[in-house]
């Protein structure tokens, strides 16, 4: 088995803060491997380091076999980078955007044309060509900050929040692309604080907080672990509270929480919530409220730190 | 979606073999022609901005000349050939600024990540927009000169003094660059570099002799304005392009450029290494 990325102790430090306490990678070459964590965790910095953009201050890393800091020109030859710190110039065209970076890679003035316009016309930016980037939507600049990246055709791509502020509507529009770069074998990292994104896109996760990886898995595993749905029972009358919570506590390793008068707890598996119910029902208790929904990033959280993603509260971007 | 597997095919087998150990002298050269392409290009769809640069000497030049050349000079004509050389040191030194917000807004915007993060010499993002300012000042010296000829300003040196004093106005104002270089770096916003330009380039202009004799100044200005190296270069021009000494105020204008480049260039450099 082959890996494409690895890190080793990965430290950075920013003053006193440790953006990155130790970070330990292995990204398997052809992979879409997810690091997913809240807002200051230290995903960005670690991608930065990986893209020869931040030296770490301690640890190594690896990117196709070449040291990031001592072969930083091989890793820029082979990497590709698209995120919330790499973006296009939004006064020239998408088409000049994309041919400036052919240019710059040693392409022909002709083949810097024509890969700019197959890329373009793959992610439907063909009518946008001529148009000066800031007249883009979202979703289309994020679409060609993507191309942008694949310009030099990278073997490793990193994604740093590519969906991050987008509308749910181009979110899904970025899952296609990136879903459709997998099958390329290109070697993707990518970064989000949105569990979903990681679980629908990514083979592997790794979960990070305060600059240190709390857990690694596939997608499977991580939800088996950490409970990928919760499950939220309100009963009719509050002084079934603690029926309520007895029962939904038999269920599962998690503790339960009690909001008001609803138990809320993470379960890994849908079969839970029809035993609940008959459960409930032989015990004669009336539900109000029976639900069963995607953790949250917070919720998963809870689940492996104990403590809530305190940054991600009252953060948008 | 399928069309982006198309596109990406061809490419991830493409580069598995022989890598570039670093970037050759002639890439590098390359990847800076590239870039100016790129910050003359913005020109095309940001017509204001050739306005900017084209108009607003021609502008300067028509106010100082008819404005102020009389009360000045004695009459318009005898200002135009005192202050023509000035205002192309003045326009020079002006342009500057644009290398300085231009590359604040590159690192501001995320555009600088983007160049970085692409295995290109690392002064390229720098030497590119330099020369495209080059390019632009280039653009506005020969424009003043055909308006100030039209005018009436005359040469009396000849074209290789013209010639000479290009180059001179131009290798000052690139050294000049470099101070503004590590503003546009500790700034970190566009704003702050031209509030920077106002408070610092628009005096340093003023206190010179770039547009007025400076024998009417008191004392201490005037002690100023003579080691003032706008002043300096400005001598330097009339004396290339009018007439009057001109070994001594060119070997002086090299001194300062020498100077602000040994000063600010490491810097510069330094600061930008740190920038993270």
């Amino acid at each position: 088995m082959t890996y494409s990325i690895i890190t080793e102790g990965l430290v950075k430090r920013f003053g006193e803060t440790r953006a990155l306490d130790g970070i330990d990678l292995a990204v398997r070459t052809g992979s879409v491997f997810g690091l997913l964590g809240p807002n200051g965790a230290g995903k960005t910095t670690a991608v930065r380091i990986l893209a020869t953009l931040v030296r770490p201050d301690g640890g190594h890393a690896t990117v196709c076999g070449h040291d990031v800091v001592t072969h930083a020109h091989q890793v820029r030859q082979l990497t590709g980078l698209t995120g919330q710190y790499a973006s296009v110039d939004e006064t020239l065209t998408g088409l000049e955007n994309l041919m400036l970076i052919g240019r710059l890679t040693g392409q022909s003035r002709s083949a810097a044309r024509s890969r700019a316009r197959d890329l373009l016309a793959s992610f439907r930016l063909t009518d946008a060509a001529d148009r000066a980037v800031k007249t883009y939507s979202g979703g289309m600049r994020r679409r060609l900050d993507l191309a942008a990246s694949l310009v030099s055709r990278p073997r490793v791509l990193y994604l740093d929040e590519p969906t991050t502020g987008l509308d749910p509507r181009s979110r899904n529009e970025m899952w296609d692309v990136v879903r459709g770069l997998t099958a390329t074998g290109v070697t993707v990292l990518l970064t989000t604080q949105y569990l979903e994104e990681a679980d629908l896109l990514a083979s592997e996760i790794a979960v990070i907080d305060h600059g240190a990886v709390i857990a690694t898995g596939t997608p499977t595993e991580l939800k088996a672990r950490t409970g990928a749905l919760t499950l939220a029972v309100r009963p009719a009358s509050p002084a079934d509270l603690p029926t309520v919570l007895a029962v939904v506590a038999g269920f599962t390793r998690a503790e339960p929480e009690v909001r008001n008068t609803t138990v809320t707890v993470p379960v890994s598996g849908e079969d839970v919530m029809p035993a609940v119910v008959r459960r409930l029902d032989d015990m004669d208790v009336t539900v109000a409220e029976l639900t069963l929904r995607g953790s949250s990033l917070d919720e998963v959280f809870l689940s492996l730190t104990g403590h809530r993603t305190e940054e991600l509260e009252g953060s948008a971007a | 979606m399928t069309t982006v597997s198309t596109v990406m095919d061809s490419a991830v087998s493409d580069n598995t073999g022989n890598l570039a150990p670093r970037v050759g002298p002639l890439e590098g050269l390359r990847q800076t022609f590239s870039l100016s392409w790129r910050t003359l290009v913005q020109i095309k769809h940001n017509p204001a901005e050739l306005i900017d640069f084209s108009i607003q000497p021609v502008m300067f030049l028509l106010l100082f000349t008819y404005v102020f050349g009389g009360a000045i000079g004695g009459s318009p004509h005898a200002y135009l050939m005192f202050a023509l050389p000035g205002i192309m040191v003045q326009n020079s030194l002006f342009t500057t600024l644009n290398t300085a917000t231009g590359l604040s807004t590159d690192l501001e915007k995320g555009f600088f990540d983007r160049l970085r993060s692409l295995p290109i010499a690392r002064f390229a993002p720098l030497s590119g927009r330099i020369l495209a300012d080059l390019a632009k000042q280039t653009w506005a010296l020969v424009m003043l000169l055909v308006i100030g000829t039209i005018l009436g300003f005359r040469v009396g040196t000849g074209p290789l003094g013209v010639l000479a004093a290009f180059g001179l106005v131009l290798v000052c104002t690139l050294a000049i660059s470099w101070a503004l270089v590590l503003v546009s770096i500790l700034a970190a916003s566009p704003e702050k570099v031209q509030i920077f330009g106002f408070v610092v380039l628009f005096p340093l202009t003023f206190t010179s002799d770039a547009f007025v004799p400076t024998t009417s100044m008191p004392g201490w200005l005037q002690a100023w304005s003579k080691a003032n190296p706008v002043s300096v270069i400005s001598d330097a021009m009339r004396g290339l392009m009018v007439s009057g000494p001109a070994a001594r105020p060119v070997v002086e204008s090299l001194l300062w450029a020498a100077a602000f480049t040994i000063v600010f260039a490491p810097l510069a450099v330094r600061a930008f290494k740190r920038r993270v």
